[in-house]
């Protein structure tokens, strides 16, 4: 199994050691032939603002539109999250509209704002999650077929899936804990 | 719940990485910035080729303009505070800012002293020209650095200077054996336990950037082939295109040239895009030879 991690902006680095230390065989992906051969892809946290714009420059944002409906798994922690989205509450940022969802961008303020917490996430078992935000984006709304993994303790929406796209707000590959990056592998790509 | 730790600060630095961080003095210049793919913009007063021919003391911005910044885009927002003046870095702090940069491109306030940065639950950046600097600031707190280089010159070569130092003493101390660290942890005038983490990772405990003297993409995607994990560019952008009297045709050159920079930051390896990226931006930066500027007017000397 091959995984790309979107290299454009953003922590990718962390994402491909990540995967390298589950023994995932991972590559950088910079333009869309890259893509080729992959079943599954993360997009990274970093500015979503800039992201999205390479994004497009590249022509990676209409065929990863493309990507997904052959099958491609996706999953977006934090910017990528905001990319995956049906909605985003800046209406300007292009996104590729994947997941039936509306998020909030900087939801929880500014750096001063941002935290760690310990995540109840089912699917994971009964050990918390201990997930990093950074200027996190959060779900406000998600369509029918949309499951929610994981929320805060106010009920806020903070991890999601539908079919082969996962969305987290925060950063599993900040922290050592692999169990993020192994359901995805395992669960969303392997049985997607 | 925590907010402002370690993690979290270090966390940020780590989602600026492979991007550019641009200097502006209004919020019409951090608009351009953000429109550009900057990935977070810093507030000064004046950028450092302006503050360079003004000459004076270069203290942190007005917090009006740094709360017309703030609002005029959702980017992080950086600004400098003096070296030392931890009270210009508790008002930027109140500010809301996302990161301040200690910076010896102001007028240093003390000149033995760094601002204690754990104090603060600010994330810092701060600037080195080696590696001992780079670690007596991260051992002070600062979360992110950036090789200083020489800023508002528009001459890439103190910038190559540092990175090259800081990556050759890195792969030097990964090579020792570990009885020796000790002697050049003293040599270095650095902290033991971070020549040790240096020594077993081989990398520096934070991300380090490339600052000081980029003007053009190819400046940029060199920076970052020398091992930088992303790049400042100061004057580079806003004092280029000066000679353009149409201010919106300007602005435009202005935001291509910074854009360019943005592309060749991701696509450093690739130097097909980095030509595709340098064709027709027109005229960089006027530059400035370093052994035309006078010791004393030098930046990068500031700081210890």
């Amino acid at each position: 199994m091959k995984v790309g991690v979107l290299a454009l902006q953003g922590a990718f680095a962390e994402h491909l050691d990540a995967l390298q230390r589950l023994g995932t065989e991972a590559r950088p992906v910079r333009l869309p032939e890259q893509l080729d051969g992959l079943e599954g892809l993360i997009i990274p946290g970093g500015e979503s603002t800039t992201i999205s714009k390479l994004m497009v420059a590249y022509g990676l944002l209409d065929t990863l539109k493309a990507g997904s409906r052959n099958g491609l798994a996706i999953w977006g922690t934090c910017a990528g999250m905001i990319l995956l989205a049906t909605e985003v509450d800046d209406g300007d940022l292009p996104i590729m509209g994947l997941m039936d969802m509306r998020v909030r961008r900087n939801a929880f303020g500014r750096q001063l704002d941002s935290f760690e917490v310990d995540l109840s996430v089912a699917h994971l078992g009964p050990v918390p999650f201990h997930a990093v935000f950074i200027r996190a984006p959060v779900v406000e709304r998600v369509g029918v077929g949309v499951e929610v993994l994981s929320q805060l303790e106010d009920g806020r929406v903070v991890a999601a899936r539908q079919g082969r796209f996962l969305a987290t707000a925060f950063h599993p590959e900040l922290t050592n804990d692999l169990r993020f990056h192994n359901y995805f592998v395992q669960e969303v790509i392997g049985k997607g | 719940m925590e907010q402002g730790s370690w993690t979290v600060k270090r966390g940020l630095a780590q989602m600026l990485k492979g991007g550019v961080i641009m200097d502006v003095v209004t919020a019409e210049h951090a608009r351009i910035a953000e429109e550009a793919g900057a990935c977070a913009v810093m507030a000064l007063e004046r950028v450092p080729a302006d503050i360079r021919s003004a000459g004076g003391v270069a203290r942190m911005s007005d917090p009006q303009k740094i709360e017309e910044i703030k609002s005029a885009v959702t980017i992080p927002v950086m600004a400098k505070c003096r070296i030392g003046h931890f009270v210009e870095a508790q008002v930027l702090e109140a500010l809301g800012v996302d990161y301040v940069d200690e910076s010896e491109v102001l007028t240093p306030a003390d000149e033995s002293h760094h601002i204690y940065k754990h104090d603060f639950k600010v994330p810092f950046v701060c600037g080195c020209r080696d590696l001992g600097e780079a670690l007596r600031r991260i051992a002070e707190g600062a979360a992110m650095i950036r090789t200083k280089g020489e800023a508002g010159s528009g001459n890439i070569v103190e910038a190559v200077r540092h990175m090259r130092t800081v990556q050759a003493e890195i792969r030097r101390i990964q090579g020792m054996p570990v009885d020796e660290l000790m002697a050049e942890a003293k040599a270095l005038g650095a902290p033991y336990e971070l020549v040790l983490e240096v020594h077993k990772t081989g990398r520096l405990p934070v991300v380090n950037f490339a600052a000081g003297g980029i003007a053009t993409p190819a400046d940029a995607a060199l920076m970052m082939q020398l091992g930088a994990e992303g790049v400042f560019v100061g004057s580079g952008i806003f004092k280029a295109h000066m000679d353009v009297v149409d201010e919106k045709e300007r602005r435009e050159l202005q935001k291509q040239r910074a854009l360019a920079i943005v592309k060749a930051t991701t696509h450093y390896k690739d130097p097909k895009i980095i030509a595709e990226v340098s064709k027709g931006l027109g005229e960089a930066m006027r530059g400035l030879e370093l052994r035309d500027i006078p010791k004393e007017e030098l930046l990068s000397v500031r700081g210890w």
